[in-house]
C-alpha cells in the first residue's frame, strides 16, 4: 500500500516539476503569469538552435603570424623615430619574414649606438647577426608566443565588443582550440551586416597624399570597381619607392553605380588608429551623417603637429587599406578631433563608429566556416517537421489504445510523461534544440514505445499460459524490465561516447539521447507499474490489454 | 485481446544461408562506399568536403535549365543543382576548397538576384565551409563511433557473453554500412545530418538485437534438451509480435516524416526508415546466426548437457 502511494507521489511530483521547468520555454504562457511566479522560475528555457531559428555561425581563425608582423612593424617605426631623434643614421630598416629586422649600417661606432639603443629600449629583440654591412635583430621566441596568445584574446574581446554594440540576443563567442574563434548569432535579421561588422580588421591609418609626383596626373579620376587591379598593374612598376596606390570606393548618388577613385599615397603612416579614443555619428554641414573621432592626448598632440606641418596638403583617412576620405588640411587642428565624411547612410556611419570604438583587430581573421540560415527556412523546417511528427505521434497513441485497450492508454500516458520529463530537463538545463537533437528525441520516444510494447507482449504471453492476472502482470514486468534495462544501457553507452567525443551537432544528439534514456528508464521502472498495481488491488477478473 | 499474429513457428535459422548472401552484398556495398568516401569520390556534403551551399527560395516556378546556364555563364559550370519543386526552392552547391576566399556564396546570391530579377528571391540558407574543418569533423565522428562500438561490445559481453557482444556489434555495424551503401548507390549527399541518422539507427538496431538476445538467453537457461538452433528460432518467434508492433509504430512516424516533413529532414528520415528495416532484419538474420557461427568451444551459456 505504502509503496503504491510513495511511487504515485514521486510520479506526480516529477510530472509537476517538469511542467514547471518547461514553462519558460513557452514565452506566451510565461508572460501571462503573475510577477512573483516569474521570479522563482528561470527566465530562459529551451533555446532553438540555428538550424531551427535562423542565424549565423562563424568559425574564424586568427592569423597569428600577421599579428606578429604587425607588432614588429610597430617596433620598427618606433626604432626609426628613436634613431632619428638621436641623429643616428642608418640605411632603410626592413622587416624580413615575420620576426626579423634588418638594419643596414657599416660603421662600427654607429653599430654600437644602434646596439645600445635596442638593448635599452627594445628588450624583446635579440641580436641575431652582425656583419660589415648589416645588423639583424629577431623577436624573442617567448615574445612571439606572447603576441600570438594575446592576439587571440584581444580578437575575442574586440569581437565581443562589436557584437555587444550590435545588440544581438544571446550571442555565443568562444575560443576554439588554439587560434580559432566560434561565433553564433541566433535569430539575427541582417546576417551580411553582422558578418561585415565582425570581420572588419578596422586598421585605421592616416597617410599623406603624394601631391608632388607627376604620376599623379596620369591616374584616371575614377574607374570601375573591377578595374582596380588593372590600374595597379599598369602603374605598379612606375611607382616611386615610397608611394602606393589606394582606392576610395563610392557609389553614385542614385546608388546604382559603384566605382573607385585612385589616390597616390605616401606609404609612411603618420598616425594610427590606436590613438583613437571615441567615435560618434554626428550630422555634417549638409545634414549627412559623418563619423566624428576624438583622439587621446598623445594622439591629439601628434595630430596637431601633423596638421600644423602640412597646411594646404591633403591627408588620407584609410581604413583596412581603403581610403575613406582625403580632405585638405586647412588649418592646424588642436583638440584632437577629426571627422570622416563619405557618402554614408546613417547605418553605414553607425557601423563604422562601432568598429572604430571597439578597436582594431590585432590581426586579420580568416573565415573557416560560415553558416547562415535564413529565418524562413528555420520556420519552415520546424512547422513541417513538427506538424508531421505530431500527427504521426497521434496515430501511434491511437494505435496503442486500440491494440492494447486500457493498458494502451496507460502506455500513452507513460509516453506523455517521457516527453514532459524530457522537455523539463532540456528547459531546466537551458539546452539548445537542434535538428540532430530532435533526432535524439525521436529515438528515445521510439524506445519508450518499445518498452511498453515489450511489457505488454510479455504480460499477454503470461496470460496465454494461464497465469492468474496478478502473477501475469508481475511476471511480465519482471522479465521485460531486464530487457528494457539492457537495451537502454547499451544505447546510453553509445550516447555517452558520442557526447564525450562528438562535436557540435553530434553532441546535441547525444545530449537529448542520454537525457531521454534516463527519463525512459525512470518511467518504465516506476511509472506504468504503479498503475497496474492500483488496478490489481481491486482483484480484477479480466485485464484490459 | 487483438492479436496481429499468434504463436508462430517460422524457421528463421534455416534461411540463414540466403540471408548471409544478402547481408554480404550489403556489407560489401557499404565497405566500398566507405572507401570511396575516404578517397573523396563519394557524394559528400560540404560539411565534410568543404565548399559552399546556397539554398534559394523563389516565389514561383522557375526553370532549372535557366539556372544552370546562368551559373555556367558566370564561371560556375561545376555547380551541383538540386530542385525542390513543391516549394520552388533551389540548392546550389560548389565543392571546391577555395569557396570562402572567393566569396562564392555572395556571388551566387548576387548573380541570381540580378539574372532572375523577374522573381522574388529569398536566401533560405548559405553555408561556406573551409576544408580543414570538414576533415576534423570526419575524424571526430569516426573516433566517437569507434569508441561507442567498443563500449557496447564490452557491456554486452559482460551481461551475456563475449560472442554475444561481438555478434551485436557486427550486426549494428552491418546496418550502418548497409544504409551507407544504399545511400551511395542512390547518390544521396552524405551530410552531418545523415551521419546523425546513421547513429540513431545504430542505436535502434542495437536495442532490437539486445531484445532478441535477451529472449534467447532466457530460453537457453531454461530448456536444456533442444538444440541451439531450435532455441534461437523459438526465441525469435517469441519476440516476433513485439518486433512487428514496434517496427510498425516506428514506420507510422517515419513514413509521413519522409514524405511530408520538408526537404531539410528528408534525407535524415529516409536514412532512419531504411535503417529500421535493415535493423530489424539484422537482429534476426545476422546477429542470431552469428551466435551459432562462433568458432571454438561453446560458451557457458550455450553449453549443452
Amino acid at each position: 500500500m505504502k509503496k503504491i502511494q510513495g511511487r504515485l507521489i514521486l510520479l506526480i511530483s516529477v510530472a509537476v516539476l517538469s511542467a514547471v521547468f518547461s514553462i519558460p520555454s513557452f514565452p506566451a504562457i510565461f508572460d501571462s503569469l503573475p510577477g512573483w511566479v516569474k521570479q522563482i522560475l528561470s527566465d530562459r528555457g529551451l533555446a532553438l538552435g540555428l538550424d531551427l531559428q535562423g542565424g549565423i555561425q562563424l568559425v574564424l581563425e586568427v592569423e597569428e603570424d600577421r599579428a606578429v608582423e604587425i607588432a614588429v612593424d610597430r617596433s620598427k617605426k618606433m626604432l626609426v623615430e628613436l634613431l632619428a631623434e638621436q641623429h643616428t643614421s642608418t640605411g632603410t630598416i626592413e622587416r624580413v619574414g615575420s620576426t626579423m629586422l634588418v638594419i643596414p649600417v657599416s660603421e662600427k661606432e654607429v653599430q654600437d649606438q644602434v646596439s645600445k639603443l635596442i638593448d635599452d629600449s627594445f628588450p624583446s629583440f635579440v641580436q641575431n647577426e652582425v656583419s660589415d654591412t648589416h645588423m639583424r635583430y629577431a623577436l624573442r621566441g617567448t615574445e612571439v608566443d606572447r603576441i600570438k596568445k594575446s592576439a587571440i584574446n584581444q580578437a575575442l574581446e574586440t569581437i565581443r565588443n562589436r557584437i555587444d554594440q550590435f545588440g544581438v540576443a544571446e550571442p555565443l563567442i568562444q575560443r576554439l582550440g588554439e587560434n580559432q574563434i566560434a561565433i553564433q548569432l541566433p535569430g539575427i535579421k541582417e546576417p551580411q551586416r553582422a558578418k561585415a561588422l565582425i570581420q572588419k580588421t578596422a586598421l585605421l591609418e592616416f597617410k599623406m597624399l603624394d601631391e608632388a609626383s607627376p604620376l599623379r596626373l596620369e591616374l584616371p579620376s575614377q574607374v570601375e570597381r573591377v578595374k582596380e587591379k588593372d590600374i595597379l598593374k599598369k602603374f605598379g612598376s612606375r611607382l616611386p619607392e615610397q608611394d602606393e596606390i589606394l582606392f576610395e570606393r563610392t557609389t553614385s548618388k542614385e546608388g546604382d553605380r559603384s566605382y573607385s577613385i585612385p589616390y597616390l599615397i605616401k606609404k609612411d603612416v603618420v598616425l594610427t588608429g590606436d590613438v583613437l579614443q571615441d567615435a560618434r555619428v554626428t550630422m555634417g554641414d549638409f545634414s549627412e551623417p559623418v563619423v566624428s573621432m576624438s583622439f587621446d592626448s598623445k594622439g591629439a598632440r601628434e595630430f596637431e603637429q601633423i596638421t600644423a606641418a602640412n597646411i594646404g596638403k591633403r591627408m588620407a583617412v584609410i581604413l583596412d587599406g581603403n581610403v575613406y576620405s582625403a580632405p585638405v588640411i586647412r588649418a592646424r587642428i588642436g583638440g584632437g578631433r577629426a571627422q570622416i565624411e563619405g557618402s554614408f547612410t546613417t547605418e553605414e556611419a553607425n557601423d563604422l563608429a562601432v568598429v572604430l570604438r571597439a578597436g582594431a583587430l590585432p590581426a586579420p581573421l580568416k573565415t573557416l566556416q560560415d553558416l547562415t540560415v535564413g529565418p524562413s527556412l528555420g520556420r519552415d523546417s520546424i512547422e513541417k517537421g513538427i506538424r508531421t511528427t505530431l500527427i504521426a505521434g497521434m496515430l501511434v497513441l491511437v494505435f496503442m489504445a486500440v491494440y492494447y485497450r486500457l493498458s494502451g492508454i496507460v502506455a500513452d500516458m507513460a509516453i506523455g510523461l517521457n516527453l514532459l520529463g524530457l522537455m523539463g530537463a532540456l528547459s531546466g538545463l537551458n539546452a539548445t534544440l537542434t535538428l540532430p537533437g530532435i533526432a535524439g528525441i525521436i529515438l528515445t520516444i521510439g524506445m519508450g514505445v518499445d518498452s511498453n510494447v515489450l511489457i505488454f507482449e510479455r504480460i499477454r504471453e503470461e496470460l496465454r499460459q494461464g497465469r492468474p492476472i496478478r502473477l501475469a502482470v508481475d511476471g511480465g514486468y519482471e522479465k521485460a524490465l531486464v530487457t528494457i534495462v539492457d537495451a537502454h544501457v547499451t544505447t546510453l553507452i553509445t550516447g555517452f561516447a558520442l557526447f564525450v567525443f562528438g562535436t557540435g551537432p553530434i553532441k546535441g544528439f547525444a545530449v537529448t539521447l542520454c537525457l531521454g534514456i534516463g527519463i525512459n528508464l525512470f518511467t518504465a521502472l516506476v511509472g506504468t507499474k504503479v498503475v497496474f498495481d492500483i488496478f490489481n488491488r481491486r482483484k480484477l477478473q479480466q485485464l484490459s490489454i | 485481446m487483438i492479436e496481429i499474429i499468434g504463436k508462430t513457428h517460422v524457421d528463421f535459422m534455416g534461411k540463414r544461408k540466403m540471408a548471409f548472401v544478402l547481408s554480404g552484398i550489403l556489407v560489401l556495398l557499404g565497405l566500398f562506399s566507405m572507401i570511396q568516401i575516404v578517397r573523396g569520390s563519394a557524394n559528400l556534403g560540404i560539411d565534410f568536403s568543404g565548399g559552399t551551399a546556397v539554398q534559394l527560395k523563389f516565389d514561383k516556378a522557375f526553370s532549372i535549365e535557366r539556372a544552370r546556364e546562368t551559373l555556367s555563364a558566370h564561371g560556375l559550370p561545376d555547380a551541383e543543382l538540386q530542385e525542390f519543386t513543391q516549394d520552388h526552392k533551389l540548392l546550389v552547391r560548389v565543392k571546391t576548397s577555395t569557396t570562402i576566399e572567393e566569396e562564392i556564396a555572395e556571388k551566387i546570391v548576387d548573380l541570381f538576384q540580378k539574372e532572375f530579377s523577374d522573381y522574388q528571391i529569398v536566401v533560405d540558407s548559405s553555408m561556406s565551409i573551409g576544408p580543414t574543418i570538414g576533415h576534423k569533423l570526419q575524424q571526430d565522428a569516426l573516433i566517437a563511433i569507434t569508441l561507442s562500438l567498443i563500449g557496447v561490445i564490452l557491456y554486452i559481453a559482460t551481461r551475456f557473453e563475449f560472442r554475444f557482444g561481438v555478434a551485436a556489434a557486427i550486426a549494428t555495424f552491418h546496418d550502418v554500412l548497409a544504409v551507407l551503401g544504399l545511400y551511395y548507390v542512390m547518390d544521396k549527399e552524405i551530410t552531418l545530418l545523415v551521419v546523425t541518422a546513421l547513429l540513431t539507427l545504430a542505436g535502434y538496431s542495437l536495442t532490437d538485437t539486445v531484445v532478441v538476445f535477451d529472449r534467447i538467453r532466457e530460453n537457453l537457461r531454461q530448456r536444456r534438451r533442444d538444440t541451439v538452433t531450435t532455441i534461437i528460432n523459438n526465441g525469435i518467434n517469441q519476440v516476433l509480435s513485439r518486433t512487428l508492433i514496434t517496427t510498425a509504430t516506428t514506420m507510422l512516424v517515419l513514413i509521413p516524416l519522409t514524405l511530408f516533413g520538408g526537404e531539410v529532414i528528408h534525407d535524415f528520415s529516409l536514412a532512419l526508415l531504411l535503417g529500421v528495416i535493415v535493423g530489424t532484419y539484422s537482429s534476426v538474420f545476422v546477429a542470431s546466426p552469428l551466435l551459432m557461427l562462433w568458432p571454438g568451444a561453446e560458451g557457458r551459456l550455450l553449453r549443452r548437457g
